[in-house]
């Protein structure tokens, strides 16, 4: 099957190439022939990548640990379930399955690309075949994932037990695919400006685009979140890794380019700006995964560390060096279309929300790189860990979080005073009455009270565009009120989702800011002993250690304590910590114990309960208590929010219906005259 | 004598039925004797031992009050843990309970504490002994007030930019509204009351 795998990857690199000089060539000479030539090269393309994956998959699950690849990624004891994952567990893997999932893509906008659009269609053959081959040609010459070992061991290393969790099975494939499907709007966007087809239809053709690769990065990074919480042990569930900053650098430019895309789409401005968000997104994908994989910058969630990195620098620099040349060279072809008419309109509250995401990437950027700066400057490395992203980005975020609110309410081309008056009058009652109720029920940390103010405000605005649109659809058509909500979301999906995604978002910074009430202690207890823990919500939680208890799972011998848990003074459940020392297939540990966390979940907040380790073999154990307040919001804020993005991107509701409603207001103002 | 009964009931004397009536009572007294015992001696008596210590992980020591004191855990939570995990000790010491790095460095913050130093100095003695590394953020002086500053300075460049821009944009536009207007056909005429009233309906509907 390896001989398969080889040759399928050296099929797909040929006719990748291939793919691109057609494309480009198709696309400048305007050929047909040439262009359907790239078509159907990217389509086999994608079939022989997709033979690979088959043939690398045969291998995993048939434990050919002849394969090194199988070898050190599986065991013979492995579940069914984490064997799939194994595919992208590792460097090589997630090389294969990152090319093909990009080819899929490719074929995918191929495919589904209106006829309005297809003109762009030979270039983005072009320049997704480039990538692809990349991608390839790393794997064949630095990582591949068919390489045989000279001998065949009798069993597998396993895989990492902190992979061997479901949101580890599902977090690395979305994220993955936030990252790979932003080279589809990047490849629209240099069809663009090589075509120098610059007007709003480019923006049109990769609307959907954008969104799905928004919403996978968001999703990935949601699922990173949880999975970090409830694997890694440390209670928290962000702490400004490297590997998690770059996650976050494409979500925050791409977030900003849905954002200022609008403006271009209502009013004809900022295209060179849109283009450079564009850009910027694909280069900070790929900046991404080099980070990931050069091991430059020490991260948990590094590969380990080989010389594909390098050639992912110098794509990096290259693809930037080219798309930056061609943007610089069609310039004078992207003037606006039109001007800005007020300093107090949406116009330039996008542009004030679009500098502030810029300027908190760059200042994830700038803190993830700054140890290498540091070393080049002063010749010693500092360390650049959560203390300092925290100093530096919660007033940003908050100042986002405000703007938020703040954009909806701004009327189009022009405020008037009034209009601000009436926009603004309920949303800020509703922040000056949280403010007040916070007061009073004596929070002071400052940021967190700032963060469920400015919660507040956004919340009110989210309500007020709600209740306002319902109430007029009510008035106008005698919807009742149920139905005039779920029209008014459906026939202006793309407003309405937005809100939506605005209140998930609100729900997540209030989640965010309940951690600054986070309180946590150790304790030794033995069977019958008890720790206490004040909640910040004023509670007092007990935890009794009851016993440990050892068994053997599938791959595992696990050792697990038991705490039983009471909210002042009242039993309120069992929580178990394990420790878990994973075996191989003959029963040889095969890492370092690992362990599972305990976790009980309610509105107000978790506790975590983290098993260290016993005392002198005895069940006299070891524990960290931790109460985390509000970290139920987070998950659910995050459906909120991807629930938002798939309103916005529901087929339909769209512009088209956008002009109905233009029209039918029109006809009403006429009326009314 | 009194006969025996055969009607398949026992006969029990009251003697032997109080004996009966008494033993599980005495196991119950007994049990709750243990109970209470075991209650009261919580922590007290030796824990049973493990079927197998060797899989539950690194042996650890009982912890004391000390170690979960909030001042030691914001003190580590200020210093890097050496082992290269990029958490910081606290965090590490509580989380990574293979490591032998963060619990030597958390003795050693015991050890300065011990000796009287203050946190500050606590952390410079970190310092002197593994260079500035081993802080979880950089040292506010020198090159490293570049990493604070700069991306605070470039926003509000930025935005100092952008104001101008916008302004300038603005103004623009103002200058040349009456033209544009005129070349129009002139769109915008009407009376006053009119523009005021297509106005506050506009403002409605983009809101």
């Amino acid at each position: 099957m390896t001989i398969l795998g080889n040759l399928a990857l050296w099929v797909a690199l040929l006719v990748a190439l291939w793919g691109a000089v057609m494309g480009f060539a198709g696309g400048r000479q305007g050929r047909a022939d040439l262009q359907a030539s790239a078509t159907r090269a990217m389509y086999t393309t994608t079939g022989s990548l997709l033979v690979a994956v088959c043939c690398l998959e045969y291998a995993l699950f048939t434990r050919d640990f002849n394969v090194e690849y199988v070898a050190s990624y599986t065991s013979r004891n492995l579940p069914t379930f984490y064997t799939w994952s194994a595919l992208y567990a590792g460097q090589k893997g997630s090389l294969l399955f990152w090319a093909v999932v990009l080819s899929l893509f490719g074929t995918l906008a191929m495919s589904l690309t209106s006829a309005r659009h297809r003109v762009y269609l030979p270039y983005v053959a072009g320049i997704v075949s480039i990538v692809v081959a990349f991608f390839i040609s790393a794997m064949l010459a630095a990582s591949n994932p068919f390489d045989r070992l000279p001998f065949t061991p009798v069993d597998g290393r396993g895989m990492n037990p902190q992979l061997q969790n479901p949101g580890m099975v599902f977090h690395p494939p979305m994220l993955y695919l936030g990252y790979i499907s932003i080279t589809i709007p990047f490849a629209f966007a240099m069809a663009a400006l090589l075509s120098k087809r610059l007007d709003v239809e480019w923006l049109v053709a990769i609307r959907k685009w954008t969104l799905v690769s928004w919403l996978f990065l968001s999703i990935g990074i949601l699922l990173g979140m949880w999975w970090a919480y409830v694997e890694l042990g440390w209670g928290g569930y962000w702490a400004w890794d490297p590997v998690e900053n770059a996650s976050l650098l494409p979500w925050l430019t791409m977030t900003a380019f849905l954002h200022s895309v609008m403006v271009q789409e209502k009013r004809g401005m900022l295209k060179k700006w849109n283009f450079g968000l564009i850009i910027g997104s694909w280069l900070l994908s790929i900046f991404g995964t080099f980070i990931t994989r050069s091991g430059i910058i020490s991260s948990v969630h590094s590969f380990a560390q080989s010389g594909v990195g390098y050639f992912f620098l110098v794509f990096l620099v290259t693809g930037a060096v080219l798309s930056f040349w061609l943007y610089a060279r069609r310039l004078p072809l992207l003037e606006a279309e039109t001007r800005l008419e007020s300093m107090v309109s949406r116009e330039a509250s996008f542009l004030f929300n679009n500098l502030l995401f810029i300027g908190i990437a760059f200042s994830v950027l700038w803190g993830t790189l700054f140890p290498i700066l540091s070393e080049a400057v002063q010749g010693t490395k500092v360390t650049v860990g959560p203390p300092f992203f925290n100093q530096v980005n919660i007033p940003l975020g908050l100042a986002l979080l405000a703007l938020t609110g703040i954009g909806p309410l701004i009327a189009w081309r022009r405020a008037s005073l009034a209009n601000i008056q009436r926009q603004f009058a309920m949303p800020g009652a509703a922040a000056v009455l949280v403010g007040l109720a916070l007061l009073v029920a004596g929070m002071r940390d400052y940021y967190a009270l700032v963060a469920f103010i400015l919660g507040g405000f956004v919340l009110a605005t989210v309500v007020q565009e709600f209740w306002r649109g319902i109430t007029a659809r009510h008035r106008q058509y005698h919807e009742a009120y149920a139905i005039a909500a779920v029209r008014l979301v459906g026939r202006n999906r793309r407003r309405y989702g937005g809100y939506i995604v605005h209140l998930g978002m609100v729900v997540l910074f209030v989640a965010f800011a309940g951690m600054a009430f986070k309180t946590e202690t150790q304790a030794t207890l033995r069977p019958g002993e008890s720790a206490t823990l004040r909640s910040p919500f004023g509670h007092t939680w007990t935890f009794t250690h009851l016993g440990v208890s050892q068994y053997d799972a599938l791959n595992r011998l696990v050792t697990a304590g038991t705490i039983e848990l009471a909210r002042d003074g009242q039993r309120v459940g069992i929580l178990k910590s394990e420790k878990r020392q994973h075996v191989d297939g003959l029963g040889r540990p095969t890492f370092e114990p690992s362990t599972e966390v305990g976790i009980r979940s309610d509105l107000r907040e978790d506790i975590y309960v983290v098993m260290a380790g016993v005392v002198g073999g005895t069940e006299q154990t070891v524990y960290r208590f931790t109460i985390n307040p509000l970290v139920w919001w987070v998950w659910y804020g995050g459906y909120i929010l991807v629930f938002g993005g798939l309103i916005v991107m529901w087929p339909g509701g769209g512009p088209a219906a956008v002009r109905r409603t233009e029209a039918g207001y029109a006809v009403k103002l006429v009326a009314k005259a | 004598m009194t006969p025996r009964r055969h009607d398949a009931t026992s006969h029990v004397s009251r003697r032997e039925w109080l004996l009966l009536g008494a033993t599980p009572l005495l196991g119950v007294a007994a049990s709750w004797r243990r109970g209470v015992g075991q209650d009261s001696l919580a922590g007290q008596e030796p824990s049973g031992r493990l079927y197998d210590p060797n899989r539950a992980g690194r042996p650890q020591t009982p912890t004391t009050e000390r170690d979960a004191d909030p001042a030691i855990q914001a003190l580590e939570k200020r210093l890097r843990c050496t082992c290269g995990c990029g958490l910081d000790v606290y965090t590490c010491r509580t989380t990574d309970f293979s490591c032998t790095t963060s619990p030597a460095m958390h003795r050693q913050v015991l050890a300065l504490q011990d000796r009287g130093l203050t946190d500050a100095q606590v952390v410079q003695a970190f310092v002197d002994e593994h260079g500035p590394s081993v802080l979880m953020a950089p040292p506010k002086k020198g090159f490293n007030l570049a990493a604070y500053f700069v991306p605070g300075i470039a926003i509000v460049v930025a935005s100092a930019v952008l104001f101008v821009v916008l302004r300038r944009w603005t103004r623009a536009t103002a200058a040349g509204a009456p033209a544009t207007a005129h070349a129009a056909g002139g769109a915008a005429q009407g009376s006053p009351e009119e523009l005021a009233r297509l106005q506050r309906e506009l403002d409605e509907f983009s809101a």
